[in-house]
């Protein structure tokens, strides 16, 4: 019961109360650059969920099986960030293969995913909070990319409907964008303090 | 000669100006919010940054005819994780406080686009010469940048810069806690990105 409640506790934590993109401002680049439309939103977060979970998972495995018991620290973003690397592939093989037309509209962004700073920071924050049972780093895997998946869409739900307004000349693009984030960050600044 | 002089400058300036990656090309952006709360942390983390652009570019450069265009972004990658290593180890043993507070941010280096980008764009096709006075530039332009945002941040959050307080403003400032948020990171660079586009616009008019 214990442990079900804190899987349960961690999995809302990091998908509302610690959501990556608004607490911690990791993966802002494909937040920025992909959500002008939200199908292609949808798409990227599903590939990063996928690609996190794989990550997240593996990461921890090498961390604890390999680096911890021969004291191999030195060498943990290395290895991290070739996990991360080989997951990329896979995704964009299997997109390719499949989904050709939502390969197509990606564009540069699908191999850019290794440079997603979720990632890696997810892979990070699991060593940095010391957790040590593998279904908890999972679970916070799983978590965390369903909140970029969430994070993304409602930005580009937003971004939708701003093509529509009158937006000042110079804060057209980029600028309105991290305004309206900065905004979205406020309201969920709401749940801050709820777990943890 | 003066030719490669002035288009050595042009690289260098070009890199804190017209080609400045945050303002310009919006690459490096996860730092930029992260680490802009204040001042100190934000200094810290650009000379981290220059540190590693320089050490990927010589590296890269120095490599640039034995590489083969498939295995190029697995090589960049390996060799921006090994110098990323190197300033994590560093500021550990020397900073420790500093480490501790700026978190993942400092191994987050690794996937800032701005390095692999210049790797990529620069180094991958310059001498040198070229590829060092560029990762100067681009890192002395991601720096200032950095700094600015944080000193906005930092005077309106607490009414203080480097911690120390301001004489005459720092008494009856009222403390905006919003601003040492993640919402006035977002809103401030909005705005900085909006007033940068409207200095171009009117210098080129």
């Amino acid at each position: 019961m214990d442990t079900l409640q804190t899987l349960l506790l961690g999995f809302i934590g990091i998908v509302v109360v610690n959501n990556l993109v608004f607490t911690k401002f990791l993966g802002i680049c494909p937040y920025l650059g992909v959500s002008g439309r939200i199908d292609m939103a949808f798409g990227m977060g599903c590939a990063v969920t996928f690609v996190v979970t794989l990550a997240g998972t593996l990461t921890w495995m090498i961390d604890h099986c390999f680096l911890m018991p021969y004291s191999l620290e030195v060498m943990r973003y290395l290895c991290f960030i070739l996990v991360i690397a080989g997951a990329v592939q896979l995704v964009e093989m299997y997109v390719r293969k499949f989904f050709p037309a939502l390969y197509e509209s990606f564009g540069v962004f699908l191999p850019l995913i290794t440079t997603n700073c979720a990632i890696l920071g997810l892979c990070l924050f699991l060593n940095l909070w010391g957790i040590d049972s593998l279904l908890e780093a999972v679970v916070l895997s799983v978590g965390a990319g369903i909140g970029f998946t969430m994070a993304i869409c409602i930005m580009a739900g937003i971004r939708e409907n701003l093509e529509l307004a009158d937006v000042p000349e110079c804060l057209q693009g980029a600028p309105i964008t991290l305004i309206t984030a900065g905004l979205l960050t406020l309201a969920f600044m709401g749940f801050a303090g709820m777990i943890r | 000669m003066s030719d490669n002089k002035i288009s050595l400058g042009k690289t260098f300036f070009g890199g804190i100006w017209d080609n400045n990656p945050v303002l310009r090309l919006l690459l490096g952006m996860c730092p930029m919010l992260a680490v802009t709360a204040a001042v100190k942390p934000a200094l810290t983390m650009g000379v981290s940054v220059i540190f590693v652009l320089l050490f990927s570019n010589i590296v890269v450069s120095s490599l640039r005819h034995q590489l083969k265009p498939h295995v190029r972004i697995l090589m960049f990658t390996l060799t921006i994780a090994t110098a990323v290593t190197i300033a994590d180890l560093y500021l550990k043993a020397f900073m420790p406080e500093m480490s501790a507070s700026l978190g993942p941010f400092i191994p987050l280096i690794i996937v800032n686009c701005i390095i692999i980008g210049r790797a990529e764009a620069c180094a991958s096709k310059n001498g040198l010469v070229v590829s060092i006075i560029d990762a100067l530039g681009m890192g002395a332009g991601f720096t200032i940048t950095l700094c600015v945002l944080a000193a906005i941040r930092e005077v309106l959050a607490t009414g203080m810069i480097f911690e120390q307080p301001i004489p005459a403003f720092t008494d009856f400032y009222v403390p905006w806690a919003g601003m040492g948020m993640p919402v006035g990171a977002f809103i401030t660079l909005g705005l900085m990105l909006g007033a940068v586009n409207l200095i171009t616009k009117k210098t080129q008019a």
